[in-house]
């Protein structure tokens, strides 16, 4: 049953994926095909007991970080790329030649198979686990963290300004 | 499960490589970077799940911190990109270029 479940999104998810990177008419329905790939990986987390990590994937990613690009591409509002045609067919080629190298190269990389999952602890994936975990072991890479969004949120906002003259 | 959601997360890095690479709008090589960047978090909770440990999924949330400052920081460089060039094409942001 879960893997049918699994299978489902993992196609939902390559979909999106393909229909973001191939759709060169409309920037918007690249995004939302992003954001239908971002949900299902949401769910994939689901599946592998990340529980958190995938509400997280859901707020955040398919939210959050879509909403941002969404805004951008209708503030920017160009209908048409108009972008010249030029050496376009050389970097297609390269950049199928090297997708599929690439992938085939991972997989490859993979052994058959998998040895058995390991048993999992009460708990695990929830919002308590990661908490803890956070809180102790890694608390300097999370405080660093809040300084790394603080610094981007004051980038940000000096970049994207109208230059004070 | 855990070696499908590996293989999954390694096409969706290569179908990111590739956009990022051949598309020329600046805003889609951007959503492809992300497409990376969920791969690889992919990768990770595949793996935290195999071997049961938590610090994978601590290793995510780093990974989305990134990649929302990341996002941030781009985008408005997309912003003062199109302020002064009114373009959103890559070739055309070539002051760099010797």
């Amino acid at each position: 049953m879960n893997e049918w479940i699994f299978y489902a999104f993992s196609a939902v998810a390559v979909a999106g994926a393909l229909g973001m990177v191939s759709n060169v008419r409309n920037t918007v329905a690249a995004a939302l095909s992003l954001v239908a790939s971002m949900v299902s990986l949401g769910g994939i987390y689901v599946l592998l007991e990340a529980y958190l990590i995938g509400v997280l994937q859901i707020l955040v990613y398919a939210g959050a970080i879509m909403v941002v690009f969404l805004f951008v591409v209708m503030l920017l509002n160009q209908r048409k790329d108009g972008f010249s045609a030029g050496r376009q067919w050389v970097m297609k080629t390269f950049g199928a030649v090297l997708g599929v190298a690439g992938a085939v190269g991972l997989v490859g990389l993979l052994p058959a198979r998998f040895p058995e999952a390991a048993a999992l602890p009460e708990g695990f994936g929830g919002y308590r686990a990661l908490g803890v975990m956070l809180f102790t072991d890694y608390v300097l890479a999370f405080e660093v963290s809040s300084l790394l969004l603080l610094s981007a949120m004051v980038g940000a906002v000096i970049l994207a300004r109208r230059s004070a003259d | 499960m855990v070696g499908e959601a590996v293989v999954l997360s390694a096409i969706l890095f290569a179908i990111g490589t590739v956009g990022a690479l051949v598309r020329r709008n600046v805003i889609v090589v951007l959503m492809s970077i992300e497409l990376m960047l969920n791969a690889v978090n992919l990768a990770l909770v595949a793996f935290s799940r195999q071997w049961a440990d938590p610090a994978g999924q601590v290793l995510v949330l780093m990974v989305i911190v990134v990649a929302a400052a990341e996002v941030a920081v781009g985008l408005g460089i997309v912003i003062s990109l199109f302020r002064n060039r009114e373009t959103l094409n890559l070739e055309e942001a070539s002051l760099l270029k010797w």
